[in-house]
C-alpha cells in the first residue's frame, strides 16, 4: 500500500487520464463544440440527398472547409440542407452546391463549385444552384428502360 | 413426483424474486445512507485507488489488445468490399457503442468486483461488520457506500480509457503496419461518431454497469455467511452474476436507447 499523497496523487492521474479519454472522445471524435457556430450558415435545398447525413464534409474542390448541420424538409417537401462553412471564405452569390459520392459506395457528401459573380454570400443565405444526389438504381432504370435492356420489345 | 417437482419450480421462483427485492432494498439503503452526513469522501478516494487505478493497467491493455485484432480481422472483411477506409468508423462505433463498456464492465467484475465481495465477506465472516454495529458504526455507510459509490464512478472513466487504447490499437494495425492512409482512418472515424448518442450513450452504459457490479458485489459480500467456504462462493457468484447482468443490462440498454 503506498503512503496516502502518493495515493491520492494516483488517484487525482487516473481521474485527469480518464477525463481526458472522455473529452477525446467528445470533442474530437464526437464533434462536441461549445462554440455554437463557427463558420458562414448558408442553406440549399436538393430534391433528392441520398445518404447525406448531418456532420458530412462540404468541400470546395475535394478539399474540405465545412460540414453539414442539418437537414430538415422544407415547405416545398424539399430537402433542405443546412451548413457550416470557414468564415473566412469568400463565396459568390452564384456559388453552386452538389451532393456527391466517394467512390461508388463511399459515404455522401457537399461539393461547392465558386461561381464568378462579385456580390459575396453572406450568413444564412441561401445557394441557389443545386444538383441533387445520383441515385444509382434510378440511373440504371432509365438505362435499362431507354436501351431496351429490360426485354420485350 | 411432478407435484414435488412443480413446487420445487415455485419455491425457487419465489426465491429469486425475493432475492432481487433484498438487492434492490440493499441498493436503497447504499444511497439513502451515502446521502446522509457525515461524507467521507477520503474514503472514496481511498477505495477509488483500490478499485478504478489498480484496474488500469488490465483495463488498457486489454484495450489496446482488442483493438489491434479488431483492426486486423475486420480489415481483411471489408478489404473484400472494398471498404478498408471505413475500418475507422466500424472500429470506433464498435467499440464506443458495445464493446468498451461491456468488456470493461466484465474485466471490473472480475478484478474489482471480486475482491470488494471478497473483502466484505471476509469481515463478515470475521465478525468486524457485527464489532462495528456494536460500537454503533453504520457498516453500510462507512464501509459498502465508499466501495460501491468508487466503482460505479470509475467505471466510466475506465471504459473511456479502454476506448482510447482500442481506437489506439487498431490505429497502430490498419495504418503502420496495412497501411491505410492515417487522415482516412480518423476521418471516418470522425464523421462516424456522433454526441448526443454515441459518446453520451457509452458513458451511461459504463456508469449502468458501473452500479450494477458495485450492487451485486457489496450484497454478496455483506449477505455471507460465516464461513471461510461461504466468502469463496460469494466472490465466484458475484463474478458469474456480475457478468450475467452486464450482458443482459447491455441488450435492454441497447434496445431501449436506440443507437
Amino acid at each position: 500500500m503506498p503512503s496516502e499523497t502518493t495515493r491520492d496523487l494516483t488517484v487525482g492521474l487516473f481521474v485527469l487520464a480518464g477525463l481526458a479519454a472522455l473529452a477525446y472522445l467528445s470533442i474530437q471524435l464526437g464533434g462536441l463544440t461549445y462554440k455554437g457556430p463557427r463558420g458562414l450558415q448558408l442553406h440549399a435545398s436538393f430534391d433528392e440527398i441520398g445518404g447525406l447525413a448531418p456532420r458530412a464534409p462540404v468541400v470546395i474542390s475535394g478539399v474540405p472547409v465545412g460540414e453539414v448541420v442539418e437537414i430538415t424538409l422544407d415547405e416545398d417537401l424539399r430537402a433542405r440542407v443546412e451548413i457550416d462553412v470557414d468564415a473566412a471564405l469568400e463565396l459568390a452569390v452564384d456559388t453552386s452546391a452538389s451532393i456527391r459520392t466517394s467512390g461508388l459506395l463511399g459515404d455522401q457528401f457537399v461539393a461547392l463549385e465558386p461561381g464568378g459573380e462579385d456580390e459575396l454570400l453572406g450568413p444564412g443565405d441561401t445557394l441557389s444552384f443545386t444538383e441533387s444526389a445520383l441515385n444509382i438504381e434510378k440511373l440504371v432504370g432509365t438505362l435499362v428502360h431507354d436501351t431496351g435492356l429490360g426485354g420485350g420489345e | 413426483m411432478l407435484r414435488s417437482a412443480v413446487e420445487r419450480l415455485g419455491t425457487r421462483t419465489l426465491g429469486s424474486i425475493g432475492e432481487l427485492g433484498r438487492i434492490a432494498r440493499f441498493g436503497g439503503r447504499i444511497v439513502s445512507r451515502s446521502l446522509r452526513r457525515p461524507f467521507r469522501f477520503h474514503r472514496i478516494v481511498r477505495e477509488a485507488y483500490d478499485y478504478g487505478v489498480l484496474s488500469l493497467a488490465i483495463v488498457c491493455a486489454s484495450g489496446l489488445a482488442v483493438g489491434l485484432v479488431f483492426g486486423l480481422q475486420l480489415y481483411y472483411v471489408l478489404v473484400r468490399f472494398g471498404a478498408e477506409e471505413t475500418l475507422g468508423a466500424v472500429v470506433g462505433l464498435s467499440m464506443i457503442r458495445e464493446l468498451g463498456p461491456v468488456l470493461t464492465g466484465l474485466l471490473v467484475t472480475g478484478r474489482a468486483g471480486s475482491a470488494m465481495a471478497a473483502e466484505i465477506g471476509m469481515m463478515v465472516a470475521t465478525e468486524q461488520i457485527d464489532g462495528m454495529r456494536t460500537m454503533a458504526v453504520d457498516p453500510v455507510k462507512f464501509v459498502v457506500a465508499p466501495k460501491a459509490i468508487a466503482l460505479t464512478l470509475s467505471m466510466p472513466l475506465l471504459s473511456a480509457l479502454f476506448i482510447v487504447a482500442s481506437i489506439f490499437g487498431s490505429y497502430l494495425v490498419g495504418v503502420r503496419l496495412l497501411g491505410l492512409e492515417a487522415g482516412i482512418f480518423l476521418a471516418s472515424l470522425e464523421s462516424a461518431v456522433v454526441f448526443d448518442t454515441d459518446i453520451v450513450g457509452s458513458g451511461l452504459k459504463a456508469l449502468l454497469f458501473g452500479a450494477l457490479v458495485a450492487l451485486i458485489a457489496t450484497f454478496r459480500g455483506y449477505t455471507t455467511g460465516r464461513s471461510t467456504a461461504e466468502v469463496s462462493r460469494s466472490t465466484t457468484s458475484t463474478v458469474v452474476t456480475g457478468s450475467v447482468c452486464i450482458l443482459l443490462a447491455d441488450y435492454i440498454f441497447t434496445s431501449l436507447w436506440g443507437f
